[in-house]
């Protein structure tokens, strides 16, 4: 028997848990960003030593040699959970999708000039392994990470990466036959200009310091190859000799970096704030890594940009190093 | 328009290999080792990745677009709830401690996953498993964060609730689904994949959440419908995974046959053991019942898990050791289980009570070769004392086995009327367990178990009282300092349910809001 509950103002006991509480300055309403992720992860009296890794606690810091006293401070800017991370994604992928409908239902693809054609399949093609590397190692940030507020968000970044993996491998059914994606696959393994990005990416997958692989893929990986291809090359570069139907398969991607550059950003700042040695490190990282990354990059922007190169990859750098300099990076 | 070349239709199988398995490669420059150095330690020979069969072919642009829909529902539902005090049509406030059990023991497990799958989903070197797993690691994710969002509004109104997290790393009897998450954490991905995906998801899963589910259903909890059902979909592919998982290893090496079967047989036994918790919620919590933990088990187990193993025969596969055991254990576990919760109800963050004869005579009738028999008079006798003001709380420390690190309460195969016990003693060091079951996973893998954070054990090493408290003090009492260490707010989180907090305040609001 169900009975009538009328609408009644009632009191409640509490807010909020208090792993929430604990990090959010007491019992205050939290946000649904907070009861997600904030103090979720287990930290204490755990029962065995992994066995992939006994050096380690299953739980354990020092997988990173970044100390922080509190970790929950490396918080999401975006306050993404996973329901308005599916539910944002969902509403973008019915733009790209559309954008997709679009350019196939007035052959867009087929009126694209030959030459321009080849240029984005040259170059966007091999990027989908890139894309690919991405996704391996955000799976792996996000199983050796400590604290949750680094957990969620790494998962939902690994899925990003699948997903724009997938968009490129679309783009290149759509604009030819399935054999170009074995084309650009042989590309990526065995021609020239690629070399370096893939040797430089296989490297960045023996990596084990978690901050580290955060660091190497999405601040500097991404934040040097987004720039350079989707704003340079796809928006400028291809549009220019008409192209942009590429730039509307790939919008996506843009949009994306953008986002995830909110969250990157906001884990490095206070990442970099918490103490000299921290400040140190990443610095140390990025300048390794950045230096190799130009390097790697430079023959595919030859590929892109041919005369134009020096001064695309050159802008993508001042871009990247101003970035990182109001981060409080020294590099 | 002129067509430049009529473009070859791909099918879904091949378009799929294009969006997953076609995005890997053999690195050249790291060796494949370096880059995979976990998927050979534990013994497991596959030849071929290019054999596994996708289990359900999804791309991102789908999986966003299906979950996008299901979410923006499920918050819906949450949304309403909240606003509209959707937890005062639950039949009974005695019902909150089924979903306080939940909260407390099995949404943390749901968290505890998305890590390993993750691991599995970088690690396996066959990029269609690893999406597979991906998928799944992101799924879990869903499921912790849902619960939590739809359990929020539980925790503002109830007890019991608010410091889950806390709990969970210390508190006696949520050791059991922690050790059991970690033991499948620590192993290798292969070992991983077996205890979750096959061992739990495919073979016990419908124990877990059809009970659950029916259970928040029959009792008008909306809340808990909405997320267990939205789950639902995910679960059948984590299922399909779980199956195409076994069916691989099996397949790709004869040698993996018998390590397959040890793992079957491990987690086969510490899953029915975790899930004791589930047939004591299923008999005793639900005021209003769905069917007895029996009849489930012979529904779910017996019946599904039979056809189950008489599929994987022809692989030379056998249904897992301890079976004819949890088979029989299926007249006993929950009434041992609550027996259990009921006389250490003081140290229990949820409520427990007596029972009514209805549901005393609810539970004959179901139980007709064991309860009258074994149960029901000491469960009068309970609910005599308490009536008398006696209300029994047990407060010397129990033993636990130190596999699924369940007190000792459980009866011998065969004899109902003798606590199983079985000893082991491991270099000079003496080891107790719960069944002959528990204790070969022990000597199997001593060196891990050795590590097991026994609750009982560390209180009595002193390990369970917060830093602040001076056991040497005169007026120093144990069992109220690991309560708190437990974070537990005395009198209100623990103990009787008949003059609970939560009674009072359920009563009341109810009132306020059903009177014209
Ligand atoms: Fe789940
Ligand atoms: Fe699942
Ligand atoms: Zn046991």
């Amino acid at each position: 028997m169900s009975v009538e509950i009328k609408a009644v103002e009632i009191k409640p006991l509490r807010n909020t848990f208090t792993n929430v509480a604990e990090l959010i300055g007491g019992d205050k309403p939290a946000s649904r960003y907070q009861e997600a992720t904030l103090g979720v992860q287990a930290t204490t009296n755990m029962h065995y030593r992994p066995t992939w890794e006994p050096e380690f606690e299953l739980f354990d810091p020092r997988r990173s040699a970044i100390q922080m006293r509190e970790w929950y401070d490396l918080k999401d800017p975006r306050q993404l959970y996973y329901a308005s991370w599916t539910i944002q994604r969902a509403k973008e992928q019915e733009t790209q999708e559309a954008n997709f409908d679009f350019v196939e239902s007035r052959c867009l693809h087929l009126s694209l000039p030959d030459h321009v054609k080849k240029l984005a399949l040259d170059v966007l093609l091999p990027l989908r392994h890139a894309a690919w590397g991405a996704n391996m190692n955000n799976n792996e940030f996000c199983s050796r990470a400590f604290s949750e507020v680094l957990i969620s968000p790494a998962i939902m970044q690994a899925m990003d990466n699948l997903g724009i993996a997938q968009y490129l491998t679309r783009l290149g059914l759509l604009l030819d036959e399935p054999e170009v994606l074995d084309i650009a696959k042989a590309q990526w393994m065995t021609g020239e200009a690629w070399q370096p990005l893939r040797h430089m990416i296989e490297d960045s997958f023996v990596v084990r310091d978690f901050m580290e692989i955060f660091l190497v893929q999405n601040f500097v990986f991404d934040g040097l190859i987004y720039p350079l291809i989707y704003d340079r090359f796809v928006d400028d570069t291809l549009t220019s000799q008409g192209g942009s139907a590429v730039a509307m398969l790939t919008s996506f991607m843009p949009m994306w970096f953008g986002q995830s550059s909110k969250w990157v950003d906001g884990v490095l700042k206070v990442a970099v704030a918490e103490s000299e040695q921290n400040k140190a490190l990443i610095s140390q990282w990025t300048t390794t890594w950045r230096d190799r990354a130009v390097a790697a990059l430079t023959p595919i922007a030859a590929m892109a940009f041919g005369n134009n190169q020096e001064t695309m990859l050159n802008e993508v750098v001042e871009q990247f190093n101003a970035r990182a300099k109001k981060l409080g990076i020294v590099a | 328009m002129d067509m430049k070349v009529a473009k070859k239709k791909l099918g879904i199988k091949e378009r799929y290999g294009h969006m997953t398995r076609g995005l890997g490669w053999e690195p050249t420059y790291q060796p494949a080792d370096a880059v995979f150095p976990y998927d050979k330690y534990e013994g497991i020979k596959i030849h071929d990745w290019d054999k596994w069969v996708d289990p359900f072919r999804l791309t991102m642009d789908a999986y966003w677009k299906y979950q996008g829909e299901k979410d923006r529902k499920l918050y819906a539902v949450i949304e309403a709830f909240a606003q509209n005090n959707g937890h005062l049509n639950i039949t009974d406030a005695r019902y909150l401690s089924a979903i306080k059990l939940f909260w407390q023991g099995v949404s943390p497990l749901e968290n505890y996953v998305v890590q390993g799958f993750a691991r599995a989903g970088r690690h396996f070197r066959g990029e269609a498993s690893r999406v597979a797993c991906q998928m799944q690691a992101v799924d879990e994710l869903r499921h912790y964060q849902t619960q939590a969002h739809s359990i929020s509004n539980y925790n503002k109104y109830y007890n019991g609730f608010h410091s889950q997290r806390h709990m969970w790393d210390r508190v006696w009897y949520l050791s059991v689904p922690k050790s059991f998450g970690e033991d499948a954490l620590t192993a290798g991905p292969f070992e991983f994949l077996i205890a979750i995906s096959f061992s739990f998801e495919y073979v016990l899963t419908n124990l877990l959440f059809v009970p659950f589910m029916s259970g928040a259903a029959y009792n008008g909890d909306m809340s808990t419908v909405t997320f267990g059902f939205s789950a639902q979909s995910d679960e059948s592919r984590h299922m399909t995974l779980g199956i195409e998982a076994i069916k691989f290893l099996l397949e790709q090496d004869p040698a993996n046959v018998p390590i397959v079967q040890g793992w079957i047989d491990k987690w086969f036994w510490r899953g029915s053991k975790v899930l004791a918790l589930v047939g004591m919620m299923m008999d005793y919590m639900l005021p209003k019942r769905v069917m007895s933990w029996k009849e489930a088990w012979e529904i779910y187990a017996e019946e599904n898990g039979g056809a189950l193993f008489r599929d994987l025969a022809r692989y030379g596969i056998r249904p897992p050791k301890g079976w004819a055991d949890a088979c029989e254990a299926k007249d006993h576990i929950s009434h041992q289980v609550w027996l259990l919760f009921y006389e250490y109800g003081g140290a229990a963050a949820f409520h427990t009570w007596s029972l009514t004869n209805e549901e005393l005579d609810w539970l004959s009738a179901k139980y007709p070769d064991s309860f009258d028999k074994y149960y029901r008079p000491r469960l009068e006798f309970l609910r005599d004392k308490h009536a008398r003001g006696e209300r029994v709380y047990q407060s010397t420390l129990p033993t636990l086995c130190t596999t699924c690190q369940i007190p000792l309460c459980f009866t011998e195969p065969g004899d109902p009327t003798k606590i199983s016990h079985r000893e082991t003693v491991y270099e000079d060091e003496k080891y107790v367990f719960c069944s002959v079951h528990c204790q070969e996973i022990f000597c199997n893998e001593p060196e891990k178990f050795v590590q097991s954070w026994l609750p009982v054990n560390q209180i009595y090493q002193g390990n369970c009282f917060n830093p602040d408290v001076d056991p040497t003090a005169p007026d120093f009492d144990p069992l109220k300092a690991v309560l708190e260490y437990f974070k537990y707010n005395l009198g209100r989180d623990n103990g009787e349910f008949e003059g609970s907090e939560d009674q009072r305040n359920f009563a009341m609001w109810r009132g306020q809001a059903s009177k014209n």
